[in-house]
């Protein structure tokens, strides 16, 4: 059971790992439009609007 | 005149003399409307930042305010072809986009403390049945309460606040039992820990927080995306005023920035933005939107004039008075306070739920406490058992029972053109069984149409309503409804007054009255509708205008009266303009002349006959009465005051939105009430179980997902047309 000692903490830390990144996320805006972001991804022309309006 | 208005009050300025607005934008639907939107803006000097934001339609624009000018920049989006106007948000908005991200992060942390507590939880339960020690158990148990107790204390802030309020209001709502269960259970599971126990319930606790919260979230989403298509509404609807400015030069300001004392010019054709008294000029003044009246009335020096209505002939200057007391709307907004006191407060289903649930649980854990040391059980025992009846009868599916359902009905409703504004609406239209119709704007269109264009010649009906695009006259206006090519006239000139006229082929064309074309005026067939003259060289017509009754009206009422709905019609328009109307839709039963006070007045009468009102209208004077019914809805072309007063509003020409609120509201209701059939079926079920102490987390675990998945599952068939 020796296997414990550094098996969960591993997935402890890859939990808040994850928790981390979906508040990351959150905190980018990246949930206020579902909608545009769907549609967004499909265009090619990206490069001249990478800066947002906050 | 600028023709670039004064939108200063919409502007936010940032440092480096940076300018940002938002924006509110018309028939924006795909990825190229994104496209064009951005990259146009992106192209004209100035404008440093345009984000559209696709899902609540808003436009984000930043730009220097020393090269541009913020009427510019809505002058840049309309000229790549949209229609945006501007946009202040409400605190209240903020504040609710605020608290949608907390719940989203509550509901990360609990997903994130139920995913890792449940990997615990399963070693320990497949452990009971292996070689697992008890030293593992007990740190597993220790590692679960690590995580579950910071995790509940976070993400459990939404229940144990809002119980907190309700416990201060000395009221119990669903938020109470739900609280008293995860404390317990974790308390509970912390001491069990401690003592060695077998058995912790930390995933139960930590799931049944991500189960509400999943709840509580979506049911806070559909609120907030109604409401930030309702607000775009409202600015699209925002008008425009002409204010005279210090030096007499005229500024155009939005009509929410006019204050008390301001003058103000409204041209023919203009909707007056604020209650006033004429200070020169004579004109007619149509109120149909404010009293329901359609026949126009004159407005001169001196006279008072109310917002809302439309300016149809000559060019007045007014002194606005909005904030003066004894204005029609003020009457109105009076009534609409005592209408609103007196509505007798239907209590929302699930806090009667919540009323009758927290004490019953609470009571059955504690009898089973009492029962088990009254045949002799040791008191941990006992005490481990009342706990486990509270786990298991956490009102899980039952929370989600009702909010699940409303999301979706909502959804299809959204989808068909009605945008709920009250949480409980669908609750009250479920119930409904007389619909009242007010007549102007809600059966009929809102704007007039001509009448008898079938009846003419095409080629003058066509000529007639090119003309009429040059003049801003509203009567002109439903002339140039008629227009196939929309290009007006280039020699076109309009006589303020008479009309407008024009050389076509060489012949001298005038549209406008009787006495200006020459043509000699005989009185309308029907009592309804104004006339418009148009000759062409020697061929000449009279035109007839009135307004029309909606598109599939006559469709919707007997589709409604098929429903087993009684329909009645209340209109403060003369009786004369509401009986054909109403012989034409086949409803016997109708009022006309009907002042606001008489209205809620009859809905009072009706309501007091037992029957459960939805009131369809869209005047300022059907505001009172709106509130008055039990339910009621609102065209989107309905003056703002009745718009906020409806439970519902609905999109576009067509009256059949309001079946499909009735139907949906139905469906709807149904799958509430066998939800919740299957939470109490689920509680008769286990709790029985609970009591016998037969509940271990694996079941506590499997029973609450099992039902909050069945109710959910069972929700999504609001989806389905009924």
């Amino acid at each position: 059971m020796n296997v414990l000692i550094y098996l969960v903490p591993m997935a402890l830390l890859l939990g808040l790992a994850g928790l981390a990144a979906f508040m990351w996320s959150l905190r980018d805006g990246q949930y206020e439009d579902m909608d545009g972001s769907a549609v967004r991804i499909l265009s090619d022309d990206d490069l001249n609007s990478t800066d947002k309006a906050a | 005149m600028p023709d670039t208005p004064d939108l200063s009050i919409f502007v936010t300025h940032r440092p480096n003399r940076t300018a940002a607005m938002e924006l509110a934008v018309d028939g924006v639907g795909c990825a190229a409307c994104i496209r064009k939107i951005e990259n146009g803006l992106m192209q004209v000097s100035g404008i440093s930042a345009a984000r559209l934001n696709l899902t609540d339609r808003r436009l984000a624009v930043e730009w220097d305010e020393d090269a541009l000018s913020a009427g510019e920049v809505v002058q840049a989006v309309e000229r790549i072809g949209y229609h945006a106007y501007p946009f202040r948000s409400v605190d209240a908005a903020s504040e609710e986009a605020r608290h949608a991200h907390w719940l989203l992060r509550c509901l990360a942390v609990a997903g994130f403390g139920a995913t890792n507590i449940m990997l615990l939880s399963v070693s320990v339960w497949s452990g009971h049945v292996s070689d697992m020690t008890e030293e593992t158990r007990d740190l597993f148990h220790w590692l679960s309460a690590l995580i579950a107790l910071p995790v509940a204390a976070y993400a459990g802030q939404p229940f144990f606040r809002s119980a907190l309020r309700a416990l201060r209001a000395r009221q119990v709502n669903m938020d109470v039992p739900i609280s008293v269960g995860i404390v317990l259970a974790l308390g509970m599971s912390t001491v069990e820990t401690v003592l060695h126990a077998q058995h912790a319930y930390f995933d139960s606790a930590i799931m049944l927080i991500f189960f509400l919260l999943c709840g509580r979230y979506l049911e806070q989403a559909m609120r907030r995306r109604t409401r930030a298509v309702a607000g775009n509404l409202a600015a699209l609807k925002a008008e425009v005023a002409h204010r005279f400015a210090a030096n007499n030069e005229i500024v155009i300001v939005p009509a929410a920035a006019l204050r008390v004392g301001d003058r103000i010019l409204i041209r023919p054709g203009e909707r007056v933005p604020a209650d006033g008294v004429v200070v020169s000029g004579t004109s007619e003044v149509d109120g149909s939107l404010i009293t329901g009246e359609t026949k126009p009335e004159a407005a001169f020096a001196g006279a008072t004039i109310y917002a809302g209505s439309n300016n149809i002939s000559g060019t007045l200057t007014v002194r606005v008075t909005a904030a003066a007391s004894g204005t029609l709307v003020d009457e109105v907004q009076r009534l609409l306070d005592k209408a609103l006191a007196e509505k007798s407060r239907v209590m929302r289903l699930a806090d009667r739920a919540a009323s009758l649930y927290a004490p019953v649980v609470h009571l059955t854990g504690a009898l089973t406490v009492l029962a088990w040391l009254a045949v002799g059980a040791s008191v941990h025992d006992a005490v481990v058992t009342g706990i486990a009846v509270l786990i298991i009868t956490c009102p899980c599916a039952l929370a989600l029972a009702i909010p699940a359902v409303h999301v979706v009905a909502s959804g299809r409703l959204f989808r068909c053109g009605v945008i709920l504004n009250a949480g409980d609406a669908l609750e009250r239209l479920a119930r409904v069984d007389t619909v009242v119709f007010d007549k102007t704007g809600t059966l009929t269109l809102p704007e007039p149409r001509v009448a008898n264009a079938s009846e003419l010649p095409a080629d003058m009906v066509e000529a007639a309503a090119r003309l009429a695009l040059s003049s801003r006259h509203p009567l002109a206006a439903a002339v140039a409804r008629e227009a196939t090519l929309r290009i007006p006239y280039d020699s076109a000139e309009e006589i303020p007054g008479c009309g407008v006229r024009a050389t076509l082929d060489g012949v001298e064309a005038r549209l406008g009255s009787p006495d200006f074309c020459g043509v000699p005026a005989r009185k309308p067939a029907r009592a309804e509708g104004s006339i418009v003259a148009f000759s062409w060289g020697n061929r000449s017509m009279l035109l007839t205008i009135r307004q029309s009754i909606r598109p599939e009206a006559a469709a919707t009422v007997a589709a409604l009266v098929d429903l087993g709905l009684n329909i009645r019609i209340l209109s403060g328009d003369r009786p004369e303009a509401v009986a054909p109307v109403a012989a034409n839709l086949g409803i016997g039963n109708w009022t006309g002349g009907v002042s606001p006070a008489d209205k809620i007045a009859e809905i009072k009468r009706l309501r007091g006959e037992g029957r459960r009102i939805l009131m369809v209208g869209d005047g300022l004077n059907d505001a009172p009465a709106l509130a008055a019914a039990d339910v009621s809805i609102s065209p989107i072309s309905a003056a703002h005051m009745t718009q906020a007063q409806a439970d519902a509003v609905f999109l576009g020409e067509q009256l059949t939105p309001v079946i499909e609120a009735v139907l949906t509201a139905r469906k709807a209701h149904q799958l509430i009430t066998q939800n919740l059939f299957a939470a109490v079926s689920y509680n008769a079920i286990a709790v029985p179980i609970a009591i016998a102490g037969y509940v271990t987390p694996l079941v506590a675990a499997v029973a609450m997902s099992g039902s909050s998945i069945l109710v959910t599952v069972n929700a999504l068939r609001a989806r389905r047309a009924p």
